[in-house]
């Protein structure tokens, strides 16, 4: 079952590299908190109650509801037009993930290691170069948060492959997600909204040598 | 004690946000510096003792803080001429101090801590309470830097803490849980190698963000350009040193294993990039401070050369960090005499300081001896130092390169600083200039003694501090 969500996870990672609307951007984000809190569920058994609580309520109320619907009124708030504009043809974004996809499978292959669930490794790898890849071709400083949201995603994963033994880096991953996310879209979007009219990074290159 | 620190401290940040009057915000200010120093001087008699479980009094720690409370004194003393010179809102006054208070507490902890989580854990909290002093001035340019910052910043803390992840999947291997770095130093032998190398290349990508090094100086120069120059001397000074700290409490742990080589052949090449860069943009870089910031990403990477070096480069590392935490402070609490004089950073609308401040002239003619290791700065002390470990280290194709660079860097930081003091500025108007009292480089004179007098003559306490720090690494 484990499987299967996070080879799901791995697809929603294939969607994001076609995906045009922001809207859907949100909508996978969303999901992926969905899935999130159901490998959570499962693969965390042997944890204290109180910790599996607060792990599901990260997921599901923060991740799944809370952000996405943030960033929902942060868009219609800010009037930011709904495309997410990026620099290269989808096509090239979909093999640029697959490759990235391929590439982490084979690493993660070239690891001979009993203990650890490779497919934690290869799903968390793929989210992070992902996320890293959506930050540099998107020109919108929405989807840049949008790009460090699936990072921690891929960071959520790998912690959860090592949760069972040290629930506390679960915890304190839990506290970098809602810690970063606070601090970069609730004080700053809003900011950055009220400041500066388009929402393009091409605004923010006024600093240079 | 440490308990009792970080809730007194917290108290005054948050009585600071809360009460915005300015005779008790300056008692707040006050207060919170005796309590700095009462707890440095605590932590130095106190020494390799634990407290709270997770800070232990170290050689390394305890060198940090003293600095760090050398430094932040100048720092507030700036603060407040800058607030009697500017606008002075006593909103945006309490929040810059509360900002600061919080920075330089949660350095101080993450500079004692012995958890590798506790450490990144502060090391969070300092970009938080960085970024609100970048944000001081308010305007779209500040907004710019604050969100670059906070943005690498945030990428790199998450780098830092799959690094930590790796590690534990390492940890977990062999059925161990401690993270503190006390475990991991004496279990790193028998850690499995692959895991120990991803875990060094995140642990050390993340980290730079904060050591100002390649790969991801980007954000610290931004940062250190448009924070109000007492938070940029903080910024190029006491917050580099913990990035350096993050680094080295992990080099430490792999010191003792098979991978060193392959670790100190990654330093060397960061080490080496960061001079090169530091190169490139000094030649064309005409904004001030922004030269001072990459300055700092020169001696960064000199210290990350001595550390890869080894042998008498760990002394000199961690030497070069404490002796260019004073001297670039004082330049950045310049930049702001010399601003305030032609209200511009630009090096084309700036000339000829001689004639308008003599004692600010005097200040910045010593610091670019100082900052660019020149004898008798100390710095040259400890950069010869360097180098000597190098060349003991067998790395004379990497000596070269280096001392090529540092030439055009001494060159052009030389063309641009004797440029600010005696050519004529164009276009230059000599109308209500404004008289700035010697009084206000008292601290940079004294800043900039201390380097020459502690490169000259360390005194014995320090060198058995340093000594004591490095004794975990190979000799």
């Amino acid at each position: 079952m484990t499987n299967i969500l996070l080879i799901t996870f791995i697809i929603s990672l294939i969607y994001i590299a076609v995906a045009n609307r922001l809207y859907t951007y949100i909508v996978i984000l969303s999901f992926q908190g969905f899935v999130l809190f159901g490998v959570a569920f499962i693969e965390l058994t042997e944890i204290s109650l109180i910790n599996l609580i607060f792990i599901l309520f990260e997921t599901i109320v923060f991740k799944a509801i809370v952000i996405p619907a943030f960033l929902n009124y942060v868009i219609k708030k800010n009037n930011i037009t709904r495309e997410a504009e990026p620099f290269v043809s989808n096509f090239i974004s979909v093999v640029v993930v697959t490759a990235i996809i391929i590439a982490s499978f084979l690493l993660s292959n070239s690891i001979h290691d009993e203990q650890l669930k490779s497919i934690f490794f290869v799903v968390a790898l793929s989210a992070l170069f992902t996320g890293l890849y959506v930050i540099v071709t998107r020109r919108k400083i929405i989807t840049h948060v949008m790009g460090f949201l699936v990072i921690e995603n891929g960071v959520f994963v790998l912690s959860l492959a090592v949760g069972n033994e040290m629930p506390m880096i679960v915890n304190t991953g839990i506290m970098l997600d809602i810690f970063v996310s606070v601090l970069v879209l609730g004080i700053f979007i809003n900011r950055i909204g009220d400041v500066l009219k388009e929402h393009d990074a091409e605004q923010l290159q006024q600093l240079k040598d | 004690m440490i308990g009792a620190y970080f809730i007194l401290a917290f108290v005054l940040s948050l009585s600071l946000f809360l009460i915005r009057d300015r005779r008790a915000s300056y008692l707040f200010v006050w207060s919170f510096i005796i309590l700095q120093w009462v707890f440095t001087i605590y932590v130095y008699h106190h020494k390799n003792e634990t407290s709270l479980d997770y800070f232990t009094m170290d050689a390394l720690g305890t060198i940090f803080l003293v600095v760090l409370s050398i430094v932040c004194v100048p720092a507030f003393y700036h603060s407040y001429v800058l607030f009697n010179k500017e606008r002075n809102i006593p909103r945006e006054r309490g929040i810059y101090y509360a900002a600061m208070i919080i920075l330089i507490a949660s350095l101080s902890a993450a500079y004692l801590s012995n958890h590798i989580g506790v450490t990144w854990i502060f090391v969070e909290l300092t970009t938080l309470s960085a970024s609100a002093l970048i944000y001081h001035r308010r305007n779209t340019r500040t907004l710019e830097a604050t969100w670059k910052y906070i943005f690498v910043c945030s990428i790199s803390i998450t780098l830092v803490f799959i690094g930590i992840l790796f590690l534990s999947i390492a940890i977990q291997q062999e059925g161990l849980k401690d993270l503190s770095y006390k475990a991991l130093i004496a279990n790193a032998p028998i850690l499995n190698v692959f895991w120990l190398k991803l875990a060094f290349l995140f642990i050390f990508t993340g980290f730079t963000a904060k050591a100002g090094v390649v790969p991801m100086y980007t954000a610290g120069i931004d940062a250190k350009d448009k924070a109000p120059s007492p938070a940029g001397a903080l910024l190029a000074s006491v917050l580099m040193n913990v990035g350096f700290l993050g680094i080295f409490r992990f080099y430490e742990v792999i010191s003792n294993t098979s991978i060193l080589r392959w670790a100190n052949n990654i330093l060397t090449m960061a080490g080496l990039l960061s001079i090169f860069v530091a190169a490139v943009y000094i030649l064309r870089v005409k904004n001030l401070k922004r030269m001072l910031a990459y300055s700092g990403v020169e001696h960064m990477g000199i210290v990350i050369i001595g550390l890869s070096s080894g042998g008498i480069g760990y002394y000199a590392a961690i030497l070069h960090l404490i002796l260019h935490s004073f001297a670039k402070p004082a330049l950045f609490f310049q930049v702001n005499q010399v601003y305030r004089i032609y209200k511009s950073k630009s090096i084309y609308d700036i000339g000829n300081y001689f004639a308008y401040n003599t004692t600010g002239a005097l200040v910045l003619l010593v610091a670019f001896f100082i900052v660019t290791a020149m004898p008798p700065s100390g710095l040259f002390i400890s950069e010869f130092l360097i180098f000597r470990s190098v060349f003991e280290a067998g790395h004379l194709w990497l000596l070269i390169p280096i001392l090529l660079l540092l030439t055009l860097i001494i060159w052009s930081q030389g063309k641009n600083f004797l440029k600010i003091l005696f050519l004529k500025p164009v276009g230059f108007k000599e109308e209500n200039l404004e008289k700035i009292s010697p009084v206000e480089s008292i601290s940079q004179f004294i800043l900039l003694a201390l380097v020459i007098y502690l490169g000259l003559n360390p005194p014995p306490e320090m060198v058995s501090l340093i000594n004591e720090s490095v004794r975990n690494l190979p000799h």
